[in-house]
């Protein structure tokens, strides 16, 4: 559970999206421009990625809202992914550009909320640490820039 | 949201039991997400069912820790445990984690055994049929053109789709686990005319024309159109179950490949319009001998000393077909004392090649033929393995990264030469 504080200021951006799990939560951002393979790509118990060549390999994605293009990989992609709800190592959100099955049924399994079909590219607009309030339930996503 | 029939909001609603209604509860969520509008019914359904590593059944102890456990609260995602019956659909597992009888020489201990056991019995009692193997056209579940399908397994999905015009998303363990139950699949991707014409063309200039070409063409084109669907045409020949087997999986590997057209050789490409659906559409890409130099060095990068200590064969798992070539290769020889070489299947193609003396032959040259599994899956290599070599492009991408060893990409014959004389001697013809 996240008990980040959000800004007082009105949000830097504002996405919208289709609603893929519904929900609300503020977290941080954890943005890649690669796509992400479930199986023989994330270690579940660290919930973190080790594909090697990717640009998170060895970064942990606990806790926060992950930001990737799509799915790819293995079809063991939603089991990897419910397995890091289990540890206890799942993101908090998800936001991706492409949906697949294995980022739609992820999604479902891991319970958090989620979003696609956005009216800008969140890897454009969304870097790693900016604060996000997701509003799955209302297809928004609001985002404050880290200071950088 | 997604709209129920009559039938399915009962279900939803409990009429067919518990278990069903689970499953029909995340089908529905699944739909949702995915945004499709209704389901298509399915009776070919392949996955993962109930099985559980000894950590997942300790997870869910205070549920009982057994495989109703398992089966409600990870494949069904339920909140609570729930009776699981004998499944409605016709239901396959596919790959599981050990060989049933060479466990020990895979490394595996006797607990992790009896866990294989018990939930092999289970997947038994709930009608699931235990064709463990990644190829389940291979034993006894071959779709037809047009066939709703659930399956998993990306290799199996791409043949799936592409081969025999079956329709089947890339589904997972929880959706195909819940369609076993509900007879029903979301009517998205793949079950849709519309999303299965091609989206670029791929003009193979080089001729293409044994399997391990076949293999090369296959990692060529996922790596270049990565999760869209390619239409090939060119100096493709003589296609057959064994090269599409070894194009797919390289495809699905190195992109994300889930259905390709094949112009004059796939069923729905009798031709370029009819593959696209219009004129071509999206980038055209080619393929000449620059290119299949290029996709032969990639995957040859993981590969540093020549001195082998293990051949793996069988990604996807080896047809009748190979596993005769490979004990042809081998008879006479024997594997080097510095050298293991594995070469998985299915059951039930192991038991034709026991039938045919191929098992035999195997093991006299110091080979095992195992089955269920592979190294990727199992994560299981001979003690000290350092520097592998594959037959297989899929192999080659995945295991090198899981195990932290060294691999090669050749030509079966190369593979079993390696396997021979302990040292790699592979080059691009």
């Amino acid at each position: 559970m996240s008990v980040t504080a959000l800004p007082t200021r009105a949000p830097d951006y504002v996405i919208h999206g289709r609603g893929v799990v519904p929900g609300i939560t503020v977290g941080e951002a954890l943005v890649t421009r690669d796509t992400i393979s479930g199986w023989g790509g994330v270690n579940p118990m660290a919930g973190k990625v080790i594909e090697s060549r990717h640009e998170l390999n060895g970064v942990s994605f606990a806790d926060k809202i992950l930001v990737f293009p799509g799915a790819k990989g293995s079809s063991g992609w939603s089991s990897i992914f419910h397995m890091t709800r289990l540890a206890g190592t799942a993101p908090l959100a998800l936001l991706f550009n492409v949906t697949t099955t294995k980022a739609a049924l992820g999604a479902v399994v891991l319970r958090v909320p989620a979003l696609t079909d956005f009216d800008r590219d969140p890897l454009a607009l969304i870097a790693t640490g900016d604060l996000l309030r997701v509003n799955a339930d209302e297809g928004k996503v609001e985002g404050w820039r880290a200071p950088r | 949201m997604v709209t129920l029939t009559t039938q399915e909001q009962a279900m939803l609603d409990g009429e067919q039991g518990p278990a069903v209604a689970r499953a029909m509860a995340l089908l529905v969520r699944y739909a949702d997400a995915l945004g499709a509008e209704d389901f298509v019914e399915t009776n070919n359904v392949a996955g993962v069912p109930g099985s559980a590593s000894p950590w997942m059944k300790e997870y869910y102890a205070a549920d009982g820790g057994d495989y109703r456990a398992v089966f409600s609260r990870f494949d069904l995602d339920s909140d609570d445990v729930v009776d699981v019956p004998r499944m409605n659909a016709f239901s396959c597992h596919l790959q599981g984690g050990m060989d049933p009888e060479l466990w020990r020489e895979q490394g595996m201990t006797e607990a992790a055994n009896a866990n294989f056991r018990y939930d092999e019995e289970q997947v038994a009692a709930h009608g699931i049929q235990l064709l463990k193997t990644c190829t389940p056209y291979l034993a006894g579940n071959v779709p037809v053109m047009g066939e709703h399908c659930a399956w998993m397994e990306s290799s199996a999905v791409v043949f799936c789709n592409s081969v025999v015009g079956g329709r089947t998303n890339c589904e997972g363990r929880e959706s195909t686990s819940a369609a076993m139950l509900a007879k029903r699949i979301p009517n998205w991707g793949f079950h849709r005319d519309a999303y299965r014409l091609g989206q670029h063309s791929i003009d193979v200039q080089v001729s293409v024309d044994d399997v391990f070409d076949w293999g090369l063409l296959g990692y060529f084109t996922g790596a270049t159109v990565e999760d869209t669907i390619p239409v090939l045409s060119g100096a493709i020949t003589n296609p057959s179950l064994i090269r599409h087997k070894h194009f797919g999986a390289a495809a699905a590997s190195s992109g994300g490949v889930e259905m390709y057209h094949m112009v004059g050789i796939t069923p729905e490409a009798r031709d370029l319009e009819t593959a696209f659906g219009g004129p071509p559409r999206g980038e055209r890409f080619v393929y000449d001998a620059q290119a299949r130099r290029r996709t032969w060095e990639t995957l040859n990068s993981v590969g540093q000393s020549t001195a082998v200590d293990f051949v793996m064969l069988g990604c996807p798992h080896y047809s009748i077909e190979q596993i005769a070539l490979a004990a042809r290769l081998i008879e006479g020889r024997r594997v080097h004392a510095n050298c293991a070489l594995w070469i998985f299947t299915s059951r039930a193609v192991k038991a034709m090649a026991d039938a045919g003396g191929h098992t035999a032959t195997l093991r006299a040259a110091g080979a095992m033929l195992m089955t269920d599994t592979c190294s990727a899956i199992s994560q299981a290599v001979p003690p000290g393995t350092r520097v592998a070599a594959f037959d297989s492009a899929k192999q080659t991408h995945y295991l090198p990264a899981i195990m932290g060893i060294e691999g090669w990409f050749g030509t079966t014959a190369e593979c079993i030469d390696a396997a021979c004389t302990g040292v790699w001697r592979g080059d691009l013809a």
